[in-house]
């Protein structure tokens, strides 16, 4: 039988659910004995190149881009998990939710106390830039989403027990320590 | 010394004082009904319905209801736990919870419920609720974003006269939390110590404070929530 097909993304994220995953330390051996890799930061393939079995998402929307990739991502894995607090909730990029995205750019670009150097006034708008969001959606709300892992980030043995749990269908184990939101 | 009135919970066999609320006889008795606003000592409030138990088929909360003689309490029961969690997660989506940047995280009641539920997400959409923080007294932050209206502070915080210091403003999802000024310069650092410590959330912050114990020594991180409530018969 074929290894399940695991990819994974970081949208509005930091990256430090990816740096949780490879925080399993020498059981990544191990999971790549379970699994294969498909797009992923990981081993940097950028595009589908086949379906895949689990996708892991990292960080919520804040831009047409992230929506475009997490609707890809729905379309090409059979079961998708948040992973995190901001694919879950927004997390620290939905902070800017109560703020008008006028404000936010003006404060990023015009107003800020580190804005060095904008004699032109500009805020960014070109097309070939990510339209940014109202403001900072949680996955869900954007496509079905089957699993949660929370944490900021989420520790690395919920991440490994959830995968271990998709991969073999054995049940998630959920000890007190592991389920934690900071 | 009144009699004692005996009573069950879940079917063991408790004794309460005259007058005595099921929530204040359960804890005497060793046995933990999940809450949020009630706190040891004070009036209840009856404001979080997380400790909400059945008796006689009726949903009642445990802190604000008085034991009967012969009462049956339903407390750990799939239905009501489902109730509670549900509570919880509702609670989650009608304020804007960022745990990972709490200064409360690790000491949250809020987020320890979370846990002893095992909320991986609200079920309920997230409503990102515009709120307004009040950093204008000398010793305290009010962080209205993370308040969720229990009244422990209006209830236990009050000057030598018995003036609250803290109180309710507006009305409807327009109710806030609000501090008097004029009190508030007043208070001791014991005050603004002890008003951080019973806020069960991260609503009430003390400044040039915060993030001062590191992850894995703060209350919830290694034991959950009532943990400790021991069983005394």
């Amino acid at each position: 039988m074929s290894k399940p097909i695991v990819a994974t993304t970081s949208l509005a994220g930091c990256f430090g659910c990816h740096m949780s995953l490879l925080d399993i330390d020498e059981r990544i051996l191990e999971l790549i004995e379970l699994v294969e890799f498909n797009k992923s930061p990981v081993d940097d393939i950028k595009v589908f190149t086949k379906q895949c079995d689990i996708g892991l998402i990292e960080g919520g929307c804040c831009n047409s881009e992230n929506v475009h990739v997490l609707k890809e991502f729905r379309k090409n894995c059979k079961i998708l998990v948040s992973l995190g607090e901001c694919a879950i909730m927004g997390g620290l990029p939905a902070l800017r939710n109560g703020i008008p995205v006028k404000e936010c750019l003006q404060e990023a670009y015009l107003d800020g106390p580190t804005v060095i150097e904008n004699s032109g006034k500009i805020l960014p708008n070109d097309d070939e830039l990510p339209m940014i969001l109202d403001k900072v959606y949680p996955c869900h709300e954007i496509v079905k989403i089957d699993y949660y892992l929370p944490g900021c980030a989420p520790r690395a043995d919920l991440i490994w027990n959830a995968l271990i749990a998709l991969v073999t269908g054995d049940e998630l184990k959920l000890p007190y320590e592991v389920v934690k939101f900071d | 010394m009144a009699e004692k009135i005996k009573f069950t919970i879940d079917g063991k066999e408790c004794y309460a004082e005259q007058g005595q609320t099921i929530l204040a006889a359960a804890l005497d008795n060793g046995v933990y009904i999940p809450s949020l606003c009630y706190l040891k000592d004070l009036i209840p409030a009856g404001s979080c319905r997380i400790c909400n138990v059945k008796v006689s088929g009726r949903f009642m909360t445990a802190c604000t209801t008085p034991v009967n003689d012969g009462m049956e309490v339903e407390n750990n029961t799939p239905e009501l736990e489902e109730l509670r969690k549900s509570i919880v997660e509702m609670l989650f989506v009608s304020g804007n919870h960022f745990c990972p940047a709490c200064e409360k995280s690790g000491n949250c009641e809020l987020q320890a419920l979370a846990y002893k539920y095992q909320m991986m997400v609200p079920r309920f959409p997230y409503i990102f609720p515009e709120k307004e923080v009040d950093p204008s007294s000398p010793k305290l932050f009010i962080e209205r974003n993370r308040c969720i209206l229990c009244k422990r502070c209006i209830r236990s915080i009050k000057d030598e006269s018995g003036k609250s210091l803290f109180a309710f403003k507006k009305r409807g999802n327009k109710l806030m939390i609000n501090l008097d000024h004029e009190l508030a310069a007043t208070m001791t650092d014991e005050m603004a110590e002890e008003a951080m410590e019973i806020c069960p959330v991260g609503s009430i912050l003390r400044k040039e404070k915060g993030f001062d114990q590191p992850i894995g020594h703060r209350k919830f991180d290694k034991q959950a929530i009532g943990s400790d409530i021991k069983s005394v018969i």
